[in-house]
């Protein structure tokens, strides 16, 4: 899995390329959390590139959604394609976890 | 048949899901299908990592076959502690955030992208059945 971070003028986009699985899914929630530690409270998620997620995945964005719950601070999806869409609806995620369709969308809801 | 027997390690898990992946591409699986595949695997595995060996290691395989020209069979096998998986209860995927668990979502993903999902316990064995139409 690949994680490039851009601090834009209202938020923190977060970009994920590749695959989130039981592996990789622990380095998203740690550097998402050293972000969360310095001061980031807001996020986009922009989910393009990302091929594939598995529940640990998931784990790993409810964990980080807790967090910023707790800084009165929000973390939005974007972009969710194929397996990783249907991952988040049959999970009922999806219902929890503001998503939009694109990365404009999401940076314009917040 | 293929077969893989490997560690039940979570270090193994990629070894795991790439075999499933070459098994499932020859047999015309492809875009999300493929990766639905993946997904039942991953979570099948995972879970008998973490818990089919609570005192040492043990080893798990997996095999793959088309049966009857039409079905892409998964059997996983463990020597593991009894554990059918799939008696747990569906988890409630409608709480609100705060409440919200994911113990249990790995099974439920596995029962919902796969046709058939089958487990039995045989001469000391846990094998979890999974099948795909083709």
């Amino acid at each position: 899995m690949n994680l490039n971070v851009k601090n834009e003028e209202k938020e923190t986009l977060v970009s994920l390329a590749g695959r989130m699985d039981a592996v990789s899914s622990p380095e998203f929630e740690k550097e998402l959390g050293r972000l969360i530690d310095e001061g980031n409270v807001n996020f986009v998620i922009d989910l393009t590139e990302l091929d594939y997620i598995s529940s640990a995945g998931l784990r790993s964005v409810l964990v980080t959604a807790k967090k910023l719950k707790g800084k009165n601070g929000q973390i939005l999806l974007a972009s969710l394609q194929a397996v990783v869409k249907e991952v988040f609806e049959i999970s009922g995620f999806s219902t929890i976890i503001p998503i939009y369709e694109s990365v404009e969308e999401a940076m314009a809801a917040l | 048949m293929k077969s893989l027997k490997l560690a039940a390690l979570i270090e193994n898990l990629n070894r795991f899901v790439s075999f499933v992946h070459t098994c499932s591409e020859e047999c015309g699986f492809e875009g999300k299908r493929l990766m639905e595949i993946e997904l039942a695997v991953e979570e099948a595995m995972v879970n008998i990592f973490n818990y089919a060996y609570p005192e040492g290691e043990g080893q798990v395989e997996m095999q793959c076959a088309l049966k009857e020209g039409k079905k892409f069979v998964i059997e996983i096998h463990d020597k593991g502690i009894p554990f059918d998986t799939l008696s747990r209860s569906d988890p409630n995927t409608t709480s609100d955030i705060g409440d919200r668990e994911i113990g249990g979502l790995g099974i439920y993903f596995i029962k919902k992208v796969a046709d058939e999902v089958r487990y039995s316990r045989k001469d000391d064995m846990n094998i979890l059945t999974v099948v795909f139409l083709v």
